[in-house]
């Protein structure tokens, strides 16, 4: 049993919560130019990261609230809680091939959003978010 | 449910009307009860508002002052007088108040709160048919409580006048601390009955003499 710690409530058995899939995966800025291939990328495939994994979780029988995490799949060390909307955090060091993961998902997942996220980690997560958020309500 | 099969009679009338949804269970409450060592009996019909509002905007403040305040963290109780304010999420309040607080034994509760909202962003829904009450009461209410609940019920950290959305007994409730040793169990209708056995198997074993 994970004991994970609510940004709102504090830590609570993992019974109390609901998995929502991998965070950050950006809407596609231009849905209706996409081919089926990439709509099928944006909305079924996901990483399968060994190691630090940013993922959505929703505290549903408590305040009912999404939040993100960033979790060890290997070890199942919670690294980081933190908020909807706000861009991931460092992979913490410990998991020795994680290295890279952070950089991965964006590019397999969201087939037109790889050419524009040129700019900085920080928009792209900032601007990822937004759109899952409300799918999801 | 009885009031829409009705046309609009007297209050009274209405009440006798009205099914609990742990109304069958009564009698096993009653037997199942261990006087002085832990006790369990439904609340019925305590009328419940569902607020969601931001307590930062006009429409909040307006409606904290109905209610006398919105509580502001998870745990926290405000309100003044009959009717109680609980937090269920930053955004998210339910407001328990007596039964006669309804708008169909002529309480303005719930229209109070509706004006105050007004345009505001925000809603405010009558769930007084959404969950039913269970007090529980007694020295060994917390043991209970314990076989179930994987909070930390201890008074250190669970004190009165608090109350938590969580699970007891896979059920979800908002369990409410309203004594050092009673507590308000608010499960949904339609977990009433299943929660009230469960809990009354867990009292089962403070009815008999206590083994050396």
């Amino acid at each position: 049993m994970l004991l994970i710690s609510c940004p709102n409530c504090g830590s609570r058995d993992e019974t109390e919560f609901h998995y929502g899939g991998q965070a950050h995966v950006a809407y596609p800025e231009n849905p209706n130019e996409l081919n089926d291939r990439e709509w099928a990328e944006f909305l079924f495939y996901r990483d399968n990261t060994k190691g630090a994994f940013a993922e959505r979780w929703l505290h549903s029988t408590g305040c009912r609230q999404w939040f993100n995490m960033l979790r060890d799949t290997v070890t199942y060390e919670i690294q980081a809680v933190y908020p909807m909307g706000a861009p991931r955090p460092a992979a913490a060091p410990p998991a020795a091939e994680s290295g890279t993961a952070s950089t991965a998902p964006d590019s397999t997942t969201t087939g037109t959003a790889r050419p524009s996220i040129a700019a900085t980690s920080t928009s792209t997560a900032s601007r990822s978010t937004t759109a899952p958020e409300g799918a999801t309500k | 449910m009885a009031e829409t099969a009705a046309p609009k009679t007297s209050p009274e009338t209405d009440l006798s009307l009205r099914t609990s949804p742990a109304e069958l269970l009564r009698a096993a409450f009653e037997a199942g009860s261990v006087p002085g060592i832990v006790e369990l009996r439904e609340i019925n019909f305590l009328t419940m508002v569902g607020l969601r509002v931001s307590r930062d905007t006009d429409a909040g403040e307006r409606i904290a002052s109905v209610t006398g305040g919105l509580p502001a963290t998870c745990g926290a109780v405000s309100g003044t007088g009959d009717a109680s304010v609980l937090w269920l999420g930053p955004e998210e309040f339910l407001v328990v108040a007596p039964v006669e607080a309804h708008e169909s034994l002529g309480g303005d509760l719930i229209q109070a709160l509706r004006e105050a909202l007004g345009d505001g962003a925000g809603q405010v829904v009558d769930l007084s048919a959404n969950r039913t009450t269970f007090e529980l009461t007694g020295p060994r209410s917390r043991a209970v409580l314990e076989k179930g609940c994987s909070l930390d019920l201890h008074p250190r950290g669970f004190k009165a006048g608090t109350a938590l959305s969580t699970e007891i007994g896979n059920i979800p409730v908002v369990l409410w601390k309203t004594g050092d040793e009673s507590y308000r169990i608010h499960p949904r209708a339609s977990f009433a009955e299943f929660l009230g056995r469960w809990i009354l198997d867990a009292m089962r074993e403070y009815a008999s003499p206590e083994v050396p």
